[in-house]
């Protein structure tokens, strides 16, 4: 299977997920007024994944900023990769969030205490 | 005296105003009004903590908006953009205030009120628990975060979030809403 790759926008994030190494990053600012247009085929594409999966998913998450309408969107890619998970599969999603940014962090820990996978969030510091 | 949009505009305007639009509010706005508040922020060195918490009330104040707005307004004499809004933003002493104004079905006022009363009543775990509770149960829809916005805007700012209804005609009435940052 392909990778997708999206490049940035300046409403949308950069999307790189590689099938074969299992990883798969989300970076950049997430604030389009439609979300679903733009998450539609992450989703489909995740969906595609969990009939071959690598032997472990890592996913990078590193969103500066994210709309609410994104907010959705991004609790269907993790659920979808909560069900990956579930099928036995190895799957780890790294939260990025810049120093002091405590909404990011915030923001984070709600999916932790929402989706059935292990995260593990990742303070950058300057 | 019936509310006038002009009045009600310039007297928004006095303060210490960083941006101060009244048209369409279309997606290229949206991306013009942040890039200008954005590069306003970086000259006076605002701390990281407070642009990022600015720009994302900005987001979803300007998308509620986006979303939400009639295009036309029937029975509005003056002359109307499409879509239109107000939005200013302003420093005040040690905070930012973004102001947003627009017309609204007078009928929409009750619901919007005690959604908003009900948003300032809330501790800041209530409001996280809302938040998820939304964001885990309700179906998005091409309209937005199905009413995470206002939620959002509370959760990160800690702050109520003030409303004015000013009566226009039988149909409309001119809603301002003020956030402080």
């Amino acid at each position: 299977m392909e990778a997708l790759v999206i490049e940035g926008t300046q409403k949308t994030p950069s999307v790189d997920f590689d099938p074969k190494k299992g990883e798969l990053e989300i970076k950049g600012r997430s604030i389009p007024e439609n979300s679903i247009e733009f998450y539609k085929p992450l989703v489909d594409w995740l969906e595609e994944y969990s009939d071959s999966t690598a032997s472990k998913t890592t996913v990078n998450v590193h969103l500066e900023y994210f709309n609410t309408s994104s907010s959705k969107c991004i609790l269907d890619v993790f659920k979808k990769l909560e069900s990956i998970h579930k099928s036995s599969n190895e799957v780890l999603i790294n939260w990025y969030y810049e120093e002091d940014d405590e909404d990011m962090l915030e923001a984070g820990e709600d999916y932790e205490s929402i989706i059935r996978v292990p995260f593990k969030m990742i303070e950058i510091v300057d | 005296m019936s509310f006038n949009i002009n009045e009600y505009y310039t007297r928004l305007s006095q303060g210490d105003v960083l941006l101060a639009y009244k048209g369409s509010i279309t997606s290229e706005l949206i991306n013009e009004v942040l890039e200008a508040v954005e590069e306003k922020l970086e000259k006076v060195n605002e701390s990281g903590k407070t642009r990022k918490k600015l720009y994302n009330v900005l987001v979803e104040s300007l998308q509620n908006l986006y979303h939400h707005i009639e295009v036309t307004h029937e029975g509005i004499e003056e002359d109307l953009d499409p879509k239109f809004a107000v939005l200013v933003v302003e420093r005040d002493n040690d905070q930012y205030k973004v102001i947003t104004g627009n017309f609204i079905q007078s009928q929409k006022i009750q619901f919007l009120k005690e959604k908003i009363d009900k948003i300032n009543s809330m501790t800041k775990d209530e409001l996280k628990d809302m938040y998820k509770f939304i964001l885990n149960h309700q179906k998005i829809s091409a309209k937005g975060g199905g009413g995470l916005g206002l939620v959002d805007i509370a959760r990160k700012t800690g702050k109520s979030i003030t409303y004015e209804f000013y009566p226009y005609n039988d149909t409309y009435s001119f809603f301002n809403l003020t956030i402080e940052v």
